[in-house]
């Protein structure tokens, strides 16, 4: 059976006792090693989970357990070693005057031994690629750099869970694909959870599911596939639809008997062909 | 106003170690009345290109030429704030640039400072409130209760309300949600159409290129790598990838089809639905023999 690492149960929050609700009656599971995407318009309450994840923000109602642990004021030390999270601004995120310092400093933070963190700053720096800059001062490096680094840090607390925050958001493409690629190698390696919030639709369609958030309210909990189906639904909420999507949708219009929602242009192309040499 | 790059070089911290050449010998024009799109990775020069265009920066070597501005070493305009009030730059999160008490006092503070009376700013800023899809129920608040969308509309506002010739867009949409992406970019292209503006777009997005401009124009290390109409500039994939650049989802597509079906479709900006027609052709073709 699958490892459930995250629990929502019927979560509301708001900021201040007079605020609007932001979250409203959330429940959603996370597994070991599962993928997960958060998508929604601005303010839907993406981040505001992301914050309830690491005990940033506590909710009014309702309970969030992490890896059989309720979190709350007694439980958070211990669940921010368990929950790890990279922000927007590749800016914001460091603290180090070299990028081992870096790496090193949540480590230091959580005492662990200094042998253990030489071992992962190497090896964590190793895995998103950024080995040879160990010694070099943050602000020397690109954005998407920066945001590998600040993903190496907080994989050196060895996190059940990692957070990324519209954490490609202020990338240029090359510094996107540097970190999507980064994440996806990571993933495959180690057991992680990873849940990442994004408007990218590309990177939405690598999730194993995805929950869409729509003013607080989970709106849909579908894989990647199940969700970028329904087109007119998405664009009424604001989001966007894959270019496949689009492009089946005006094939089917157009009298081609597309047989499945492809989710990438391989798999459109490979239904295609079968239509082709089937006549 | 025409706009004209000729033989431009610009060199920061000049005669000092740190000196950095970030634009090297760029020569290109741009039609009053079009809609340009400048595009490039991050540090091929095109931040340091638009501060040329409302007199931030001034050529090391060069000179550029907007309508009858002229800047050179030689030559910089009697009357830089004139420039400025033509050229209206909206710089990348422009909403960290907001400092006034109230939406409409931040509205206000750039026709203000261009010596604008006060019945006219009264007039703009009920007109730009509407045309950036701000509710005007929202003009005596705060600009800092906004939501990030909103906050990026009273700054485009504030440069929009100082009635620019020129319009200069620093990856305008950066951080906002698909929706307030598209409509701001929407937004600007009636504003283009509707008042004759010369619209420059600096963006990541080929997708937004191929949709919006007329003209594309491609920056590598300083220099101009390619220009042209977006169907001659995106269909050179390989000449893109060679300097990291994408080419619009819809170019890589036509590749891919392509290399399985051994025939090709020309790509000529055409929509999806005129693409999935030609796609059904090919097959239809197929199955008729
Ligand atoms: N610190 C805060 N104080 C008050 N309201 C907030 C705060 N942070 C976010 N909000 C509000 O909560 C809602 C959800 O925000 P957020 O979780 O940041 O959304 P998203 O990440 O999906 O854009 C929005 O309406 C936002 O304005
Ligand atoms: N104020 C500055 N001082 C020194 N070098 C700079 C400065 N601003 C930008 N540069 C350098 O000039 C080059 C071009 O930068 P920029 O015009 O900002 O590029 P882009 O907007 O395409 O990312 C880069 O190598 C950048 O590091
Ligand atoms: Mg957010
Ligand atoms: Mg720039």
């Amino acid at each position: 059976m699958r490892k459930k690492i995250i629990e929502f149960r019927n979560v509301s929050f708001r900021y201040g006792d007079e605020g609007p609700w932001v979250l409203k009656n959330c429940s959603f599971e996370i597994y070991e090693n599962e993928w997960v995407a958060i998508i929604g318009h601005n303010g839907s309450g993406k981040s505001t989970i992301a914050k309830l994840l690491n005990g940033l923000l506590f909710p009014q109602e309702g309970e969030i357990i992490i890896d059989g642990e309720v979190v709350n004021e007694e439980s958070i030390w211990n669940i921010r070693k368990e929950v790890g999270m990279v922000f927007q601004n590749p800016d914001n995120q460091f603290v180090g005057a070299t990028v081992q310092d870096d790496v090193a400093f949540g480590m230091e933070n959580r005492g662990v031994p200094r042998e253990e963190m030489k071992k992962r700053i190497i090896d964590t720096l190793a895995a998103v690629g950024m080995q040879d800059y160990r010694l070099t001062e943050p602000h020397r490096l690109s954005g998407g750099q920066k945001q590998r680094v600040a993903i190496a840090s907080v994989l050196a607390i060895a996190p059940k869970v990692l957070i990324l925050d519209e954490a490609t958001a202020m990338l240029d493409p090359s510094g996107r694909q540097e970190i999507m690629q980064t994440v996806a190698s990571i993933q495959g390696r180690e057991k992680l959870s990873l849940i990442t919030i994004t408007h990218d639709l590309q990177e939405v369609a690598q999730a194993d599911r995805v929950i869409v958030m729509n003013s607080g309210e989970i709106w849909k909990e579908q894989t990647p596939r199940e969700v970028f189906s329904q087109k007119e639904a998405l664009r009424e909420i604001g989001l966007d639809v894959p270019f496949v999507a689009i492009l089946a949708g005006e094939l089917k219009q157009a009298g081609v008997a597309i047989s499945t929602e492809p989710l990438n242009h391989k798999e459109l192309l490979e239904d295609l062909w079968t239509l082709h040499s089937r006549t | 106003m025409d706009i004209t790059f000729e033989n431009v070089t610009y060199i920061y911290q000049q005669n000092t170690p740190f000196a950095h050449k970030a634009i090297d010998d760029l020569s290109f024009q741009i039609k009053s009345g079009s809609y340009v799109a400048i595009i490039g990775h991050t540090g091929s020069g095109k931040s340091t290109l638009i501060q040329h265009l409302n007199g931030l920066a001034i050529p090391t070597e060069g000179k550029v030429s907007i309508g009858s501005y002229h800047l050179s070493k030689e030559e910089k305009p009697k009357d830089m704030k004139e420039l400025r009030s033509k050229v209206g730059v909206v710089f990348q999160y422009p909403e960290h640039q907001l400092f006034e008490e109230t939406v409409a006092k931040d509205i206000a503070f750039g026709p203000q400072n261009f010596g604008v009376s006060e019945a006219e700013i009264q007039n703009r800023i009920n007109e730009i409130t509407s045309a950036v899809g701000l509710d005007e129920s929202l003009l005596e608040r705060s600009p800092f209760d906004l939501s990030g969308g909103q906050m990026r509309r009273v700054a485009i506002a504030g440069v929009l309300a100082v009635k620019p010739d020129v319009l200069v867009l620093d990856e305008p949409t950066a951080g906002l949600d698909p929706r307030g992406q598209k409509e701001i970019m929407d937004m600007f292209y009636k504003l283009h159409q509707d008042q004759g503006l010369t619209t420059i777009l600096v963006t990541h997005s080929m997708e937004d290129a191929l949709k919006y401009a007329d003209h594309v124009l491609i920056l590598n290390k300083g220099t101009k790598y390619m220009e042209g109409s977006p169907e001659e500039v995106f269909s050179q994939k390989e000449a893109l990838q060679r300097v990291q650049l994408d080419v619009p989802e819809i170019v890589q597509f036509l590749d891919e089809f392509q290399e399985r079906f051994g025939t090709s479709i020309p790509f000529k900006k055409q929509s999806v639905k005129e693409l999935a027609e030609a796609i059904q052709q090919q097959i239809k073709g197929a199955e008729s023999t």
